[in-house]
C-alpha cells in the first residue's frame, strides 16, 4: 500500500488539531463545574499507541501542557496495556501523575480500531470541589486536600464503576456536580475517539505510526531551528513573591545549548508548610510555555516540540514538591514561573519579553452556609471564581488590562457565578491607577467586592499574591499596584487562606496591576491623554508622572463632558 | 385571473445595491452603486430599472424583501452614532474586560480589540436584581437623573441600557428607559432584555451596545426607504431578512437593527443552499465576496449551519475571540474585510496589507475615477486583465485603467520597487491568501476537510477570485450560478416566511407541569403563526417545536425537537427519552440519576420550503464559441497569459471552455485559470473543475 503523501499528512495533522479542539469543546458543553464550562480550565489531547502526545487543544491552561504530555505514560504503566479493552475509561487526580493537584481530574480512554489499540485520548478538568478542607491553601499535607483517586478504571468495557461513584458521592460537597463532570470527561474522550476512527477510515490508515512520525519530525526540526538561532549562553533570573508562611524567592538559570534549553531552578526556596507547593510537572509546563511564547510561538505542542525544553529543580524546592506536600494551590507558584524565566531571558534576548505582571490568577472560593434566617430548603454551596490582574507592559505595547497571563482561563460571567450559589458579586471593574507607569503602561488590575445573599454566612478562601511584592517595572518602568484585601468594615484580611466573614459583611479586593516598561518621560502624549480620558490614570499621575500641563488636563475634561472621544 | 406575483429582492452591500425582480418565475436583476448618504436612492433607481426590464410599474410589486450590510459595515468601520451605555454600578467595564483571557495564547504582543464605547461613555446607576430576579437594591428615578443629565449635556443620540440579570427581571432597565425618555424624548434607547434576553452579561451588554450604536442610522434609513417607496406608488408589504435566514417586519427591524447585522450574507447562504439542493451536493462552501467583505459559510446537507452567538469584526487573523460577540440567532459564517473595494497599503515591515478599510462606493476604487487615490482589490483585478474596463457592470461604469495603474504605483509600486502589474499581483495574492486562511480556519473549527467540498461562488467580486481560492484550498469543483452578482438578493426570495417565537422558562422534569407546557407551546405557536400569517395569509404553515434541555447544573443546552403530538400532550417521560437519545447521539452516553431541565422553549412557524428541481448535469457536449482573446495574469503560473474571452449569455448548455479564459457577464467576470476547465450546465451554472492531468 502506498503511504499517504505529505499533503495528506498535513491535512491529517490539521485534522488531529481540530479533533482535540472539538474534544475540548464537548467538555465545555457537557461539564457542570463553572470552572470548566464558563472559564475553560481544562485540556484535551490525542496520543499515539506508545502514549506520546500528538496534539493538544489550545485551552486556558498552559499548566497542563507537559503534565498532560506525561500523564498517559503513567496510565499505561499502572493499568497495563495488555488489560486494556474497548469501552474502558481510566481516571486519576494524582497530583504527581496527573496535573498537579487533587482538583484536576484526568481521564484517559484507549482508542481501539478493529480490535487494535491505536492511540489514546486524555482530558483534564478542574472541578470545584473534591472534599477535604475545600479548595484553598490551608492544608498541611495532601491528605487533607481531598479525596485521592489513584489511576484506576472509571468504566470497564463500557460499565461505569458504581462503587467508585458511591465513594466519590460520599466524599465531596457537590456530588451531582462532580459525578456530572466525570461523565463529561468520559464523553469528551468518546467524541475524540469517534472522529479519530473516521479519519483512520477515510485515509485508510493501519495505525497512527506514519502520522505520528510526520508530526514529530516536523515539530522537532522546527523547534531545534529556533533554538539553534539563539545565542549559546547562560543567564540567571530571580523574583520574590509573598508565599504563605514566608516570602518565596524563585531562582532560575537558563542555559541555551545547540539542541536544548535547560531551565534550572537550583537556589529556589524550599517547601511552604501550606498548600501552595508545586509538583515539578506543573512548574515545567509554565517554564516551557514562557520559552515557547518568546522563541517558537506557532509550533504546536506535542511530544517532540516539548522535548528540547528541559527543566531541572532540586527535590523539595517549592517548584518540585514531593508527596505528601500540600499542593492544592500549586498554580500560584506555577504562574510566577514565566516572569522568573523572563528575568533571565531578557538578558539573552532584549526587547522581547514583557515587564512583570500580576502573575498568578486572582482566585477565591466562597463556602456558603445557611443561617437560621435562611429560606426553606437553603443549602450549602461552593462558589469558585477566576479573575485576573493586569499584565506587564511589552517593549512596544501597553500591558493588557485585567487579562490573565500566563494562565489563559476566562473569568466566569457574574450572572453565571450568581446562579452557582447564593453569592453576590457587588463589584467587578477595572482598577484605575494600578498599571505601572512607563513608556508603555502596565495593564490595570481590577476591583472586586463579594458578599452572601441574606440568610447566609460564608468563608472566603483567598488565593492572592503580590500583596507585599508588586510587579517590578523593566528598563525604567514603574511597579504595578499591589494587591489589597479587607472587609468592608475596614478589618484587614490575609492574601491567602480560609477566613470567615461575619453575616452582612462584604470582602473588598483590589487585584494587582502589571508593571510598566521604559521611562514614563518617553510615553507618547496622545496615549497619556487617552489614558486620562478613560480614567486609567488620575489627574495627579498625569501631572506628576507624565508632566501633562493643567491646560491639557482641562482639554480632556471638556472632551468627556461633550461626549467626545479623544 | 389571480393577481400576478411580482416579488422584489433588494440587497444593499458596501459597494453595490443588488435588485432582483421575479415575476411568475422569470427573473430580472440589476446592480447599482450603493448611495451611502441615502441608500434608499439606489433601491428606487434599481427598482425602476428592473420594473422597466419586466415591463411593469412599481405599484404592481406584490412584496419586497430587503437585506443590508449597512449595519455590519457600521460596526466594522466604527461609524455608529454617538452612543452611551448605562449599566449597573460596579460593572462599568464589562464590555472592555471581555472574558479576561487572550484569544491567542502564544503571542506576547497580543492586543485586544477596543470596546465599541470607550470608558468615558459608560455610565452607571445603583440598584441591583439578583439571580432569581428579585430586587436586592432598589433603583429610583432620583438615582438615574444625574446620569441622564450628563447624557443630555454631552448630546448622545443613542443610549444602550444593560443591567445585571435583566433577562430575568427587566423592571430596572424599564425604569431607566422611562426616566431617560421623559428627559430626552428624541434619544433612541435599546434595552438588553429586549435585544438579547439571555444570561451572560458580556455577550448581552455587547449586543445591546451594538444595537444602540447602529440604531439611529438604521431607523432613519428604514423610515426614509418606506416613505420613498410609498411615494413611488409601492403599496405592498416590506420585509427585512434577518441574520437567522428568516424575515421580520420593517418595524421590528428598526427597533432591533442588530438582527440585520448578517442579513445580506444570510440571504447568500440561503441562495447557496438552494443551488446545493439543485445539484444534490451535501458538502458546500459558499463564498460570497462583495465590495467590502467576503463571507464564507459551510452548508451541509443543503442546510446552512446556524448558531446562537456570533462574532462580528474579528480583528486578529480571523481568530475566534478576536471580535465582538453578538448573541442573536444567526447563520454561522466567517466574515472578513476583503472585498473589491478593500484598500491596500504597505506596512512597517514593507509587507503589502489589504483591508479591512474599504473605498466603498464613494469614492470607490481608483479606477472608478471618482477621486479614489489608493489602490483597491478591483484596481488590481483591472490591472491584471481580469476585468474588462469597457464592459464593467454592463458598460454602465467605465473603468479607468490608467488611474488604477497610477494608484498601484503610488501606494505599492514605488515604495517597494515594483511595476504596476507585479504590485497588482502582490495585492491580489495577499487578499486571496487572507480569504483562503479564513476558510481553512473556519473548516478546522468545524472539523471539516475542504478538499471534499464544492465551492459555490457569488457576489460581485467572487467569480474573479473564486478559482484562485480553490487552487489554494485544494477544492476541485466550483459552481458559479447565474445571477452570481446578485446572489443574496435572490436568496431573499428563496427564504421561507418564518418566525421563531421563544421564551425563557426554567422547568425541571421533576417539577414538570404538563398543562402549563401545553399552554406555553400553544401560545408560542399562535404568536409565531400569526406573524407568518401577516406575510403569507393563504399559505400552509408548519410549526416546528424545539426545547433547549440540559442536565440541571450544566451551562449549555442541546436543542430537542418535539412533534406536534408531543407538544400538545406533553409527557415528561417522552421529553426525558428524547433528550437522552439526542444527548447520547451527540456525546456518547447519558448521565445517570441527574435531574433534567428545560430552559428555552421555541416554536418556529414557517411556510414549506420551495420545491427544488434537480439539474440534469452535463459533462460537456460541445465547445463554446469564443468572443475574443485577451491578456490575463494567471496567479498559479505567476505570469500574464493569452486567454480566450467568452460572453456568458452566448454559451450554450453543455458547452466547454478550457482555461485560461475569462467569461464576462453584466455583473461580473468569471476567471477560469490555466489549471481548470468549465462546462455550462442546463440551469446556467458555470461548472469549473480541475483539469485532469495527462498521465
Amino acid at each position: 500500500m502506498n503511504s499517504p503523501s505529505n499533503v495528506a499528512y498535513q491535512v491529517m495533522w490539521n485534522r488531529l488539531i481540530s479533533i482535540v479542539e472539538e474534544q475540548a469543546q464537548a467538555l465545555v458543553r457537557t461539564a457542570f463545574s463553572t470552572s470548566v464550562r464558563e472559564a475553560g480550565d481544562l485540556s484535551a489531547g490525542v496520543y499515539d499507541a506508545r502514549g506520546r502526545m500528538l496534539a493538544q487543544a489550545v485551552t486556558g491552561t498552559p499548566g497542563h501542557v507537559n503534565a498532560m504530555a506525561d500523564s498517559v505514560a503513567h496510565f499505561i504503566r499502572r493499568i497495563g496495556r495488555e488489560t486494556m479493552a474497548q469501552g474502558d475509561v481510566y481516571l486519576t487526580n494524582d497530583p504527581w501523575e496527573g496535573t498537579g493537584h487533587l482538583h484536576d481530574i484526568t481521564m484517559v480512554t484507549p482508542s481501539f480500531h478493529n480490535g487494535t489499540l491505536v492511540g489514546f485520548f486524555a482530558c483534564t478538568a478542574h472541578v470545584v470541589d473534591i472534599g477535604g478542607r475545600g479548595f484553598g491553601a490551608d492544608a498541611n499535607s495532601v491528605y487533607e486536600e481531598g479525596l485521592y483517586l489513584p489511576i484506576m478504571r472509571f468504566a470497564d468495557k463500557g460499565e461505569v464503576d458504581q462503587t467508585l461513584l458511591r465513594i466519590v458521592r460520599g466524599n465531596v460537597r457537590e456530588p451531582d456536580q462532580l459525578v456530572g463532570d466525570l461523565y463529561a470527561l468520559a464523553t469528551c474522550n468518546e467524541i475524540g475517539h469517534r472522529r479519530l476512527i473516521e479519519m483512520i477510515n477515510e485515509f485508510n490508515l493501519p495505525d497512527l505510526t506514519g502520522i505520528a512520525e510526520f508530526i514529530f519530525d516536523n515539530s522537532r526540526r522546527a523547534t531545534l531551528e529556533r533554538i539553534a538561532a539563539l545565542p549559546r549562553t547562560t543567564a540567571s533570573g530571580e523574583m520574590t513573591v509573598d508565599g504563605f508562611a514566608a516570602p518565596i524567592t524563585m531562582r532560575v538559570a537558563l542555559t541555551i545549548e545547540e539542541n536544548r534549553i535547560l531551565t534550572d531552578f537550583t537556589g529556589t526556596s524550599g517547601l511552604d508548610p501550606k498548600g501552595i507547593n508545586c509538583p515539578l510537572v506543573y512548574a515545567k509546563a509554565y517554564a516551557c510555555y514562557a520559552l515557547k511564547c518568546a522563541i517558537a510561538p506557532e509550533i504546536p505542542n506535542n511530544a517532540a516540540s516539548l522535548e528540547p525544553f528541559e527543566v531541572y529543580a532540586p527535590e523539595n524546592t517549592i517548584v518540585n514538591a514531593l508527596h505528601p506536600a500540600p499542593v492544592a494551590l500549586r498554580h500560584i507558584v506555577g504562574h510566577f514561573v514565566p516572569d522568573t524565566v523572563y528575568d533571565a531571558l531578557d538578558k539573552i534576548l532584549p526587547d522581547v519579553v514583557p515587564a512583570e505582571g500580576a502573575g498568578c490568577l486572582c482566585n477565591f472560593q466562597i463556602s456558603l452556609r445557611p443561617l437560621d434566617t435562611a429560606p426553606q430548603g437553603a443549602k450549602r454551596a461552593e462558589v469558585l471564581t477566576f479573575n485576573s490582574g493586569g499584565a506587564g507592559a511589552r517593549p512596544q505595547v501597553d500591558g493588557l488590562n485585567a487579562t490573565a497571563f500566563p494562565s489563559g482561563v476566562m473569568t466566569m460571567p457574574v450572572e453565571a457565578t450568581e446562579h452557582a450559589g447564593p453569592v453576590i458579586i457587588w463589584r467587578k471593574e477595572l482598577r484605575p491607577g494600578s498599571g505601572g507607569v512607563g513608556r508603555q503602561r502596565g495593564g490595570l488590575g481590577q476591583y472586586m467586592e463579594v458578599g452572601a445573599r441574606e440568610g447566609y454566612e460564608f468563608d472566603i478562601s483567598a488565593m492572592l499574591d503580590r500583596v507585599d511584592h508588586p510587579a517590578r517595572g523593566r528598563r525604567g518602568g514603574g511597579n504595578g499596584a499591589p494587591t489589597t484585601i479587607a472587609r468592608d468594615d475596614g478589618t484587614p484580611m490575609q492574601g491567602k487562606g480560609r477566613q470567615s466573614v461575619p453575616p452582612g459583611t462584604r470582602v473588598r479586593m483590589a487585584f494587582p496591576g502589571g508593571a510598566g516598561y521604559g521611562l514614563p518621560a518617553e510615553r507618547d502624549k496622545a496615549a497619556i491623554m487617552r489614558d486620562l480620558a478613560k480614567g486609567y490614570i488620575s489627574e495627579r499621575s498625569a501631572l506628576d508622572d507624565y508632566s501633562v500641563s493643567a491646560e491639557d488636563i482641562e482639554k480632556v475634561k471638556d472632551a468627556i463632558r461633550a461626549g467626545e472621544d479623544i | 385571473m389571480t393577481k400576478q406575483e411580482a416579488r422584489l429582492g433588494v440587497d444593499i452591500g458596501g459597494t453595490f445595491t443588488d435588485v432582483v425582480l421575479e415575476v411568475d418565475g422569470e427573473s430580472f436583476s440589476t446592480k447599482v452603486l450603493t448611495t451611502y448618504a441615502a441608500p434608499e436612492n439606489a433601491i428606487i433607481d434599481g427598482m425602476h430599472q428592473v420594473c422597466t426590464k419586466a415591463g411593469l410599474t412599481p405599484p404592481a410589486i406584490t412584496q419586497i424583501i430587503h437585506g443590508t450590510t449597512l449595519a455590519t459595515n457600521a460596526l466594522i468601520e466604527r461609524r455608529g452614532a454617538k452612543t452611551a451605555l448605562i449599566t449597573t454600578e460596579g460593572f462599568r467595564d464589562v464590555i472592555e474586560m471581555r472574558t479576561e483571557s487572550r484569544f491567542e495564547q502564544y503571542d506576547l504582543n497580543l492586543q485586544l480589540p477596543e470596546p465599541l464605547l470607550p470608558r468615558q461613555m459608560r455610565y452607571t446607576v445603583p440598584g441591583r436584581i439578583d439571580a432569581t430576579g428579585g430586587e436586592l437594591v432598589p433603583l429610583t428615578a432620583a438615582d438615574i437623573e444625574p446620569v441622564v443629565e450628563a447624557i443630555a449635556v454631552a448630546g448622545y443620540t443613542s443610549v444602550a441600557i444593560g443591567l445585571l440579570h435583566s433577562y430575568l427581571n427587566p423592571a430596572h432597565e424599564c425604569l431607566v428607559r422611562d426616566v431617560l425618555a421623559k428627559r430626552l424624548p428624541d434619544v433612541m434607547i435599546s434595552l438588553s432584555h429586549e435585544v438579547s434576553p439571555q444570561m451572560r452579561e458580556y455577550e448581552r451588554f455587547n449586543t445591546v451596545v451594538a444595537n444602540a450604536y447602529i440604531k439611529p442610522l438604521m431607523k432613519s434609513y428604514l423610515g426614509r426607504l418606506e416613505g420613498r417607496l410609498r411615494e413611488e406608488g409601492v403599496g405592498c408589504s416590506i420585509f427585512l431578512m434577518h441574520s437567522g435566514g428568516g424575515i421580520i417586519s420593517i418595524e421590528s427591524a428598526a427597533d432591533f437593527p442588530v438582527r440585520l447585522v448578517e442579513s445580506g450574507p444570510a440571504g447568500g447562504a440561503v441562495f447557496a443552499a438552494h443551488i446545493a439542493a439543485r445539484y444534490g451536493l451535501d458538502k458546500v462552501l459558499s463564498f460570497d465576496m462583495g465590495g467590502t467583505t467576503a463571507k464564507i459559510c459551510l452548508i451541509q446537507n443543503q442546510t446552512p449551519k446556524t448558531s446562537r452567538v456570533f462574532e462580528v469584526a474579528r480583528s486578529y487573523r480571523f481568530k475566534k475571540g478576536s471580535g465582538m460577540p453578538i448573541s442573536i440567532p444567526v447563520i454561522d459564517m466567517v466574515e472578513i474585510g476583503a472585498g473589491g473595494g478593500s484598500l491596500a497599503h504597505v506596512d512597517a515591515m514593507r509587507q503589502i496589507r489589504v483591508g479591512p478599510e474599504s473605498a466603498g462606493s464613494e469614492p470607490g476604487p481608483a479606477c472608478y475615477g471618482r477621486g479614489g487615490a489608493r489602490p483597491a482589490v478591483t484596481d488590481a483585478d483591472l490591472v491584471l486583465g481580469k476585468l474588462d474596463g469597457d464592459n464593467f457592470a454592463g458598460g454602465s461604469i467605465k473603468l479607468d485603467v490608467k488611474a488604477a495603474n497610477d494608484a498601484m504605483l503610488a501606494t505599492l509600486g514605488t515604495p517597494l520597487g515594483l511595476d504596476a502589474t507585479t504590485a497588482a499581483f502582490g495585492l491580489a495574492e495577499v487578499v486571496d491568501e487572507n480569504m483562503a486562511n479564513a476558510a481553512r480556519v473556519h473548516a478546522v473549527e468545524n472539523g471539516e476537510d475542504l478538499s471534499e467540498y464544492t465551492m459555490i461562488a457569488f457576489g460581485g467580486a467572487a467569480p474573479l477570485h473564486a478559482a484562485r481560492l480553490c487552487e489554494k484550498l485544494g477544492i476541485n469543483r466550483l459552481l458559479v450560478p447565474p445571477g452570481a452578482g446578485v446572489g443574496s438578493a435572490i436568496g431573499f426570495l428563496r427564504a421561507p416566511f418564518s418566525f421563531e417565537a421563544t421564551r425563557s422558562v426554567y422547568m425541571t422534569l421533576a417539577g414538570f407541569d404538563g398543562p402549563a407546557v401545553t399552554t406555553l407551546l400553544a401560545e408560542l405557536k399562535s404568536e409565531a403563526t400569526a406573524f407568518v400569517r401577516t406575510c403569507a395569509p393563504d399559505a400552509e404553515i408548519i410549526a416546528e417545536y424545539k426545547v433547549y434541555m440540559r442536565y440541571k447544573g450544566q451551562g449549555w443546552e442541546i436543542p430537542v425537537t418535539l412533534t406536534a403530538q408531543q407538544a400538545q400532550n406533553p409527557d415528561p417521560a417522552a421529553f426525558e427519552a428524547l433528550f437522552e437519545a439526542d444527548y447520547t447521539r451527540l456525546f456518547g452516553r447519558a448521565v445517570a440519576g441527574m435531574d433534567i431541565e428545560i430552559t428555552v422553549w421555541s416554536v418556529n412557524a414557517t411556510t414549506p420550503p420551495q420545491p427544488v428541481a434537480r439539474v440534469q448535469q452535463d459533462s460537456g457536449s460541445s465547445i463554446a464559441e469564443i468572443n475574443s482573446t485577451c491578456s490575463v495574469f494567471d496567479a498559479a503560473l505567476g505570469s500574464t497569459v493569452e486567454a480566450k474571452n467568452y460572453h456568458r449569455n452566448k454559451i450554450v448548455s453543455g458547452a466547454t471552455i478550457s482555461g485560461p479564459a475569462t467569461i464576462t457577464e453584466d455583473e461580473t467576470t468569471i476567471i477560469v485559470p490555466a489549471s481548470r476547465v468549465a462546462v455550462r450546465q442546463p440551469d446556467g451554472c458555470i461548472d469549473i473543475t480541475t483539469r485532469e492531468t495527462d498521465e
